[in-house]
């Protein structure tokens, strides 16, 4: 496993469950990411990878447990905390999802908005600049729908950077995207931990880039309905004891299966 | 048997020549014998429309010393999928038989693919299910036949739910309308006024029409019925009252419902769809203060107003009529209308109009909220909003109608 280490933790998982209804999606799930780590959940697909992000972003309550972010239980804190939180967090989703009736500046200025009392100009100032970061500048006055999807995701990352954010979530940050400018996106991210101290956590399935940035991951499992194990994903590759995870990062190679659901 | 040219196995999908010898399958077996033969043959192509399994799978079934099976397809001149498929229907019904299959008789490249759907299905069945779609999910009672009372009893529980939903939405929206005062919601002024004007002053037109139609229709009905008695000049009265106390709010809740309802329910599915909604809740805002009260509020505020202008359309509707074939005098007509109404006929229709918009807007917004993530739920949100809206509108009609005679409005 890889070492043990004394900085904080920027969100624990402890004992939780995470159910739609009466649908079990993942059980027992146990574990804390270090700030400033990028740590990556990964898992085949439709193993609860986007509900486990849903439930670290407070958008879906666990059945049971508790998930600690800097150590507050958002559903157990009164409003104002849980905004303060709110404020302390970026989100990155999968498809972008950006406000379609704004103009591009205006979907990275609303949180601004929201959150500061800073003065129009500033507001104005602080977007465009967060739009020059993820390679978008001049395009502020554009509709998310005259952009391709590419940049409607990179404009989601600029949107999730708006406030400065202690903690970033991305859902898939490289799916759909050519791998330059998945590379690209790895750099910004490897860049921000860097430049801002920021504790990234990430939902990918791309190899590729959970080996060039993952600190820290966590593996989960849809038959089971509950995580498989947590570590460094290089040396998970190569030393896990379990041989679905190891199956799984080495791309089901060197015994090869048609089968294999990487999607 | 068919003259065969060569044994063209592997240039499947080749020059498309329909005209070819027929697919033809034949069980060649001797009684009481444990193997047999498959004789395959023919331009066995979708296009030639080879035979289908089931008298084969029968005669095998039937063979009950049959062990082994083999495979000849020296008079096969060519092939696609469908060959494929019907040798896999073959091998599944073998297998349950154990009845061994020697396939190494088929073309080389069709072994390659019967292998590929074998461990394809093989991985399938060791993959878990995904998480069931609750939307996905068949009632049961649905497809099997099933007694009228069924579908009755259901339709029943979906209003009943749909009434509680459309309250509980109130109710939040009411609670929006608190922080809304205490200066702790935000939405966008700009939305406001951009919804107000798609809202009230583009639907200005439609209103208009539809209004000054139905004012005539009345007016038509009414002569018809008041003319034998001399009583044309009551045209006025009744198009005038008909249109302030109830139809101008009616077919104007009816108008923004299928307008403006529908498209809201389109816009917030589709926001719900592309998750931008989840954006604006781990943004801390929400939804129903940011979305749903900028677009009550709006046609809280516009449904009043174009009732006013409707009832106005109506009643110049009526006045068309009365004047052209009632043969009323303009002033004639305006005087009557004025002295039949009072300040509380308009008040039980601007109340109503209130309602009604208030209902438009929730229905509207509730089914957009409720929007699962496809392209296709938008589509049933926005049918869905303008069904509820309606259904409501009515059931407020109503009840709105027995509530002015109970506190003596009417």
């Amino acid at each position: 496993m890889s070492k043990p280490d004394e900085r904080a933790a920027a969100i624990e998982v402890r004992d939780t469950s995470l159910a739609y209804g009466e649908t079990l999606i993942q059980q027992q799930l146990n574990f804390s990411i270090r700030c400033g780590d990028i740590f990556v959940i990964m898992g085949g697909s439709g193993c609860g990878k986007s509900t486990l992000m849903r439930a670290l972003t407070g958008l879906l309550e666990p059945s049971h447990g508790q998930i600690l972010i800097q150590g507050v239980d958002r559903w157990r804190t009164p409003s104002a905390g849980r905004l303060a939180l709110m404020r302390r967090q970026g989100v990155m989703y999968q498809s972008g999802a950006l406000w379609s009736a704004m103009t591009l500046r205006e979907n990275v200025s609303l949180p601004l908005e929201v959150h500061t009392q800073l003065s129009k100009q500033q507001i104005r100032e602080l977007a465009d600049y967060k739009l020059a970061l993820v390679g978008l500048a001049g395009f502020g006055d554009h509709y998310p729908s005259a952009i391709s999807g590419g940049m409607r995701k990179r404009v989601g990352v600029a949107r999730a950077m708006a406030l400065d954010p202690e903690i970033l979530f991305f859902d898939e940050p490289s799916a759909g995207l050519d791998p330059l400018s998945s590379r690209r996106l790895d750099e910004l991210l490897l860049q921000l931990r860097a430049s801002l101290e920021t504790t990234l956590v990430v939902v990918t399935h791309e190899l590729a880039s959970i080996f060039t940035i993952a600190d820290d991951a966590v593996f989960l499992d849809a038959e089971q309905h509950s995580m498989l194990t947590t570590g460094n994903p290089r040396w998970l590759r190569d030393h896990s004891p379990l041989p679905e995870v190891r199956h799984f990062l080495n791309r089901g190679e060197p015994e090869s299966e048609p089968g294999m659901s990487k999607s | 048997m068919p003259l065969i040219a060569s044994t063209t196995a592997d240039h499947h999908h080749a020059a498309p020549t329909p005209a070819g010898p027929a697919p033809r399958a034949q069980l060649d077996r001797r009684e009481h014998h444990s193997s047999a033969r498959l004789l395959i043959s023919g331009r066995w192509c979708m296009d030639t429309s080879p035979p289908e399994p089931e008298n084969l799978l029968d005669q095998i079934g039937q063979a009950q010393e049959l062990r082994e099976l083999s495979f000849d397809t020296s008079a096969l001149t060519d092939w696609d999928s469908t060959l494929v498929v019907f040798i896999a229907a073959i091998l599944r019904v073998c297998a349950t038989r154990a009845i061994a299959c020697e396939i190494e008789a088929l073309p080389a490249s069709l072994q390659a693919l019967l292998e590929l759907i074998q461990s394809a299905s093989g991985a399938h069945a060791t993959e878990p299910a995904a998480a069931p779609d609750t939307e996905q999910v068949r009632d049961p009672a649905q497809s099997a036949q099933a007694s009228f009372l069924v579908p009755l009893g259901q339709d029943f529980m979906a209003l009943a739910s749909a009434t509680g939903e459309i309250m509980r939405f109130f109710g939040e929206g009411a609670l929006a309308v608190q922080r809304l005062m205490r200066g702790q919601s935000r939405f966008r002024s700009t939305d406001f006024w951009l919804i107000v004007q798609s809202a009230g002053a583009d639907a200005l037109p439609i209103v208009s029409l539809v209004c000054f139609l139905v004012g005539m229709i009345l007016a038509y009905i009414g002569n018809q019925q008041l003319e034998p008695f001399g009583a044309r000049i009551y045209i006025a009265d009744l198009v005038g009252l008909a249109m302030v106390i109830q139809i101008g709010a009616l077919i104007t809740a009816i108008v923004l419902a299928g307008r403006t309802g529908a498209a809201f329910a389109a816009q917030i599915g589709a926001m719900q769809a592309n998750e931008e909604i989840d954006a604006l809740r781990t943004l801390g805002l929400e939804p129903i203060d940011f979305l749903v009260l900028p677009r009550m509020l709006a046609l809280i505020l516009m449904t009043p107003l174009l009732t006013i202008y409707a009832n106005l359309f109506g009643i110049l509707g009526g006045a068309f009529v009365g004047t052209t074939v009632a043969g009323l005098t303009v002033s004639e007509y305006f005087v009557a209308t004025g002295t039949a109404l009072a300040l509380n006929h308009l008040v039980q229709g601007l109340i109503s109009a209130t309602v009604y918009g208030a209902i438009v807007a929730a229905s509207g917004c509730l089914r957009g909220m409720q929007c699962g993530r496809s392209a296709a739920e938008v589509g049933r949100a926005t049918t869905s909003a303008v069904v509820t809206a309606i259904l409501f509108i009515v059931i407020a009609a109503a009840v709105l109608t027995v509530l002015f005679q109970a506190i003596g409005l009417s």
